[in-house]
């Protein structure tokens, strides 16, 4: 304070600019730090009502969902195959059943973890409809136009790899893809096809729905589409 | 007769107006895009993600533009009231006996993490947009950054409007927002130090 001030009348602070660029650079850093932090506290914010249970957040690219109606819904298996297949709800639901837990990961940086999924092995599929020698790859077409991705064949086979029909003990609710969805834990979400209908054995990998917007075709966790662990 | 005293110019009550429309149309598009149940119920994704888009955008040219064409030198000095905290306004704080001027220190504080909530809510609106089209502006934490605020925003929010529409002392001053104008015994029993304009 300066001799000549009164002292009745000091000086304001200029607190409003302070608060402002305090939270104007906090916020910004925590580009950086954000999701570590966040990940400690989830289990904490999954009690608060308003945040969206488990942290799901729900993705389409077309006006509405594709809605399942089990006496017409068929999952069709062709391309590079020996025997081409049509599979009812029913035929799937009577293939070997296998179960896992795993953590979903969005390119966007939202994760799930410890997701329990139950349904089918590729491999089991794959046991009926015997892809032909030069098949290398899979095209996975979904029911919501026009999404499609592609798995290698070598990927396709990791061991955790599945065809969901169930997602937490319950059947796979329509935002999630019902009734059958891919889920490859390795790889981000948008490897992970909802409302899968069809699964064309092909001789390469091309770039599906998100690959054609600019996402890398082998979307591993961490180390794809710009991040690195 | 009850005597009136400005509180509000035309300009602050177009930014306030133009800001609420803003924030109302990102917050209903935005809770479509990340609430689950609205998501499914109102679908249409794509429609919903460039309507909440192109709202942000338009909210800050429009604000930038009411501070444009509006009277600048009076929003210069409203700026600097608010960056200004005087020792009444640390009294106020500290729920101790107060003064306060046109703007009491709550009011200071909300205005202050707004005005930062919207810096941050651009920048980080735009890097989701960005990020969705190049990788170099992608980060894991930018839709934690965007949903923090929301919540944060929203949670200031509701203090505001409890403030001026439902607690008794204070939601008179919904008419200096309104009107422009406010009660001269009102203005003295919560604004003591600030010696108001007359109402012409």
């Amino acid at each position: 304070m300066s001799a000549n001030t009164p002292a009745e009348t000091p000086e304001p602070k200029r607190y409003g600019r302070g608060l402002f660029l305090a939270t104007v650079l906090g916020g910004a850093s925590s580009l950086l730090w954000g999701k570590s932090v966040w990940g400690h506290l989830s289990a904490a914010t999954n009690a608060i009502p308003l945040i969206p249970h488990g942290g799901w957040r729900i993705y389409t690219i077309s006006g509405s969902m594709p809605t399942f109606d089990p006496a017409t819904w068929r999952l069709e298996v062709g391309g590079l195959v020996e025997r081409p297949l049509s599979l009812s709800y029913a035929d799937l639901r009577a293939l070997p059943r296998a179960t896992q837990i795993s953590t979903f990961h969005c390119v966007t940086g939202w994760t799930v973890p410890d997701v329990h999924w139950a349904g089918v092995r590729l491999a089991d599929i794959f046991a009926q409809a015997r892809p032909l020698p030069q098949a290398a790859a899979l095209e996975l077409v979904s029911a919501e136009r026009p999404y499609t991705d592609y798995l290698t064949l070598k990927q396709a086979r990791l061991h955790d790899v599945m065809l969901a029909d169930e997602m937490d003990l319950k059947p796979l609710r329509q935002e999630h893809g019902a009734p059958l969805r891919l889920v490859i834990p390795e790889m981000y979400g948008y490897k992970n096809v909802k409302w899968l209908e069809r699964i064309n054995l092909v001789p390469r990998v091309e770039d599906g729905y998100w690959e054609t917007l600019g996402y890398d075709r082998d979307a591993w966790v961490g180390r794809s589409n710009g991040y690195s662990s | 007769m009850t005597r009136y005293v400005r509180r509000f110019s035309r300009t602050e009550r177009a930014l306030h107006w133009v800001n609420a429309l803003g924030f109302f149309t990102l917050l209903g598009t935005g809770l479509i895009l990340y609430l689950p149940s609205l998501s499914i119920l109102v679908g249409r994704r794509p429609v919903v993600k460039d309507i909440h888009f192109w709202s942000g955008v338009g909210w800050v040219a429009a604000l930038a533009l009411v501070a444009l064409v509006g009277d600048r030198r009076g929003l210069l000095r409203t700026a600097r009231e608010i960056d200004a905290f005087e020792r009444d306004d640390i009294r106020w704080l500290r729920r101790l006996p107060a003064r306060q001027g046109r703007f009491n220190a709550g009011q200071k504080i909300n205005a202050a993490l707004n005005a930062a909530f919207t810096v941050l809510f651009l920048l980080s609106g735009l890097l989701l947009f960005f990020g969705e089209r190049d990788t170099r502006f992608r980060f894991a934490s930018t839709v934690i950054l965007h949903d923090g605020l929301t919540f944060a925003a929203t949670a200031l929010l509701a203090g505001h409007l409890y403030l001026s529409l439902i607690h008794p002392a204070t939601r008179h001053a919904l008419r200096g927002m309104t009107l422009g104008t406010v009660s001269e015994d009102w203005a003295r029993a919560h604004h003591g130090r600030w010696t108001p304009p007359p109402a012409e």
